[in-house]
């Protein structure tokens, strides 16, 4: 079953077309890349499965729902998404537990303490930093505080932006190893954005590149080990992130 | 080798007040800087960037420096007034700052805002200063210059407008430039090109460059010495292309945590740091 199903799609922001004929097909528990430049509608793309870029044409399922152009209060339970800057992101004035039930409490759902709890373990936080401001945590506690946050409705399927381009090399690797002990843990589905093509090759198991709009070319991650691709701009990506071409 | 010795540092240390005590964040650190390129690597917090900003005495009170020597081609640095440091910042040292978008005025032309590094320290003519404002926009590879210095930094993408940091910090011709984390806000592909512009033009005019990163491999790419710091030491200092063969374990650790383009690895190792609050 297909965890997420875009066919055809057109997003715009305004008047301006932002992709053109996007579609692609990510399988349940799959762990899916989309890679391409700054500016080339990768992000849109997200932004448009959560209902953040509600102006597009064509057709988005998820677990083969067909999704509205808004935001959707059931769909929010199956799918959520991780930003790119974790300073960004998260509620100055709130303390990682009011960030964390806000969620719960807007699903009525009453066992809050123990879920708050049990997701902080699971990402590997502390229980100390509960009832901390973000400020007084690192850059890599608040991004473990977004992932928290997104995980504590037990979607099946996480949407990341970028979730580690703001973090230390060491950091980034906790973080990433994080997310792969939660999809083995929780049979999750990624869609992420990166442009780090390293990232791809240690996350995913496919990706899809885009330039300007467009779908270049969706290949496997084995490609990707080889360096070996069809299209030239991903031969360029590839060679600007310091592979060699055979 | 003296005559070519661009900086010498010995026994920097930086300190803040805390509440109890003052806290050393950079702990004694030698360097030299001849005319050539430097990287300083390290996460957030080791005190890179505070190394790269008390060369330039950017750090105000109540951040201390301290030195047994800080001179750059013999002048000393510490004994140098505010009025003196000004007019070594720009002509003689220059630093190019992480993000454009919030290091670029907003409400000035870009071509205004390049002139401005010139004019206030050289006495040119209107049409020389277009000329040479021209001239090195396109020597930072931008393609029709006489349209871009009208623009804003609003209208600019952000290569773009890293490229005119650079042009902006390159124009009053400096010794020796600090960059610190130049492309990190960067796409990959546009990281290339900006710092194959500064490349090119480090080894033109032969300048010396202190690059400032986290990214380890960016930084052998590009270095021919890399120090590598951690929580305001250096621990390891070593030609690039000898990276691979670091030997301190932080080092090693540092290079085993980055992903591979062929990464087969079921977990990436970390430095094991607790996430725990410290006591």
């Amino acid at each position: 079953m297909n965890a997420i199903e875009l066919n055809e799609l057109d997003i715009f922001y305004g008047d301006t077309q932002i992709t053109d004929n996007i579609s692609f097909d990510i399988k349940q528990g799959e762990s899916f890349a989309l890679v391409g430049e700054s500016g080339s509608g990768k992000s849109t793309i997200l932004k448009a499965i959560m209902g953040l870029a509600p102006k597009w044409n064509g057709s988005i399922k998820v677990n083969n729902v067909a999704r509205s152009h808004g935001i959707d209060y059931d769909f929010a339970a199956q799918c959520q998404m991780v930003f790119q800057d974790p300073y960004g992101s998260l509620h100055p004035r709130k303390t990682v537990d009011a960030t964390l039930s806000e969620p719960l409490t807007i699903h009525r759902i009453s066992d809050q303490n123990e879920r708050i709890e049990q997701v902080m373990q699971s990402v590997g936080l502390d229980l100390s930093f509960r009832f901390r401001y973000p400020h007084q945590l690192s850059g890599g506690q608040r991004q473990r505080v977004v992932i928290a946050r997104a995980l504590i409705l037990e979607p099946k399927i996480l949407l990341l932006d970028e979730p580690t381009s703001a973090l230390d090399v060491s950091v980034q690797a906790e973080i990433l190893n994080l997310f792969k002990k939660l999809r083995k843990e929780r049979g999750l589905t990624y869609l992420m954005v990166t442009h780090n093509l390293p990232v791809v090759s240690f996350l995913c198991d496919r990706l899809a590149v885009i330039k300007a709009g467009k779908l270049v070319e969706v290949t496997g991650v084995e490609q990707l080990r080889q360096g070996n691709f069809k299209h030239a701009y991903t031969q360029e990506l590839y060679a600007a992130s310091g592979g060699v071409i055979s | 080798m003296s005559e070519d010795k661009l900086l010498e540092v010995k026994n920097l240390r930086i300190s803040f007040p805390t509440t109890r005590d003052r806290i050393e964040v950079v702990k004694g650190i030698s360097f030299d800087l001849g005319r050539e390129k430097l990287g300083i690597v390290g996460e957030s917090g080791s005190g890179k960037s505070l190394t790269g900003r008390s060369i330039l005495k950017l750090i105000r009170a109540p951040g201390q420096v301290t030195a047994d020597k800080l001179s750059f081609k013999n002048i000393d640095l510490l004994a140098q007034n505010e009025k003196q440091m000004r007019n070594i910042r720009g002509t003689k040292i220059s630093m190019i700052m992480q993000d454009p978008k919030f290091s670029l005025n907003p409400v000035m032309t870009i071509g205004a805002q390049i002139s401005e590094s010139l004019n206030a320290h050289n006495k040119l003519s209107k049409s020389e200063v277009n000329q040479r404002v021209i001239d090195m926009l396109n020597d930072v590879k931008i393609n029709d210059p006489e349209r871009v210095v009208k623009l804003y930094p609003h209208e600019v993408s952000g290569g773009m407008g890293q490229r005119i940091m650079i042009a902006m910090m390159l124009i009053p011709q400096p010794d020796l430039l600090i960059a610190d984390e130049p492309t990190s806000s960067l796409d990959v592909s546009v990281q290339a090109q900006v710092l194959n512009v500064i490349d090119d033009l480090i080894s033109k005019k032969g300048m010396g460059l202190i690059l400032i990163s986290h990214d380890l491999v960016l930084t052998s790419r590009y270095c021919d010495r890399i120090l590598v710091m951690k929580s305001g030491e250096i621990v390891e200092e070593c030609k690039a292309s000898e990276l691979a063969n670091a030997k301190h374990p932080y080092t090693r650790g540092l290079l085993a945590a980055i992903p591979s383009l062929n990464e087969t690895r079921d977990e990436l190792p970390t430095l094991n740091r607790l996430q725990k609050e410290p006591i």
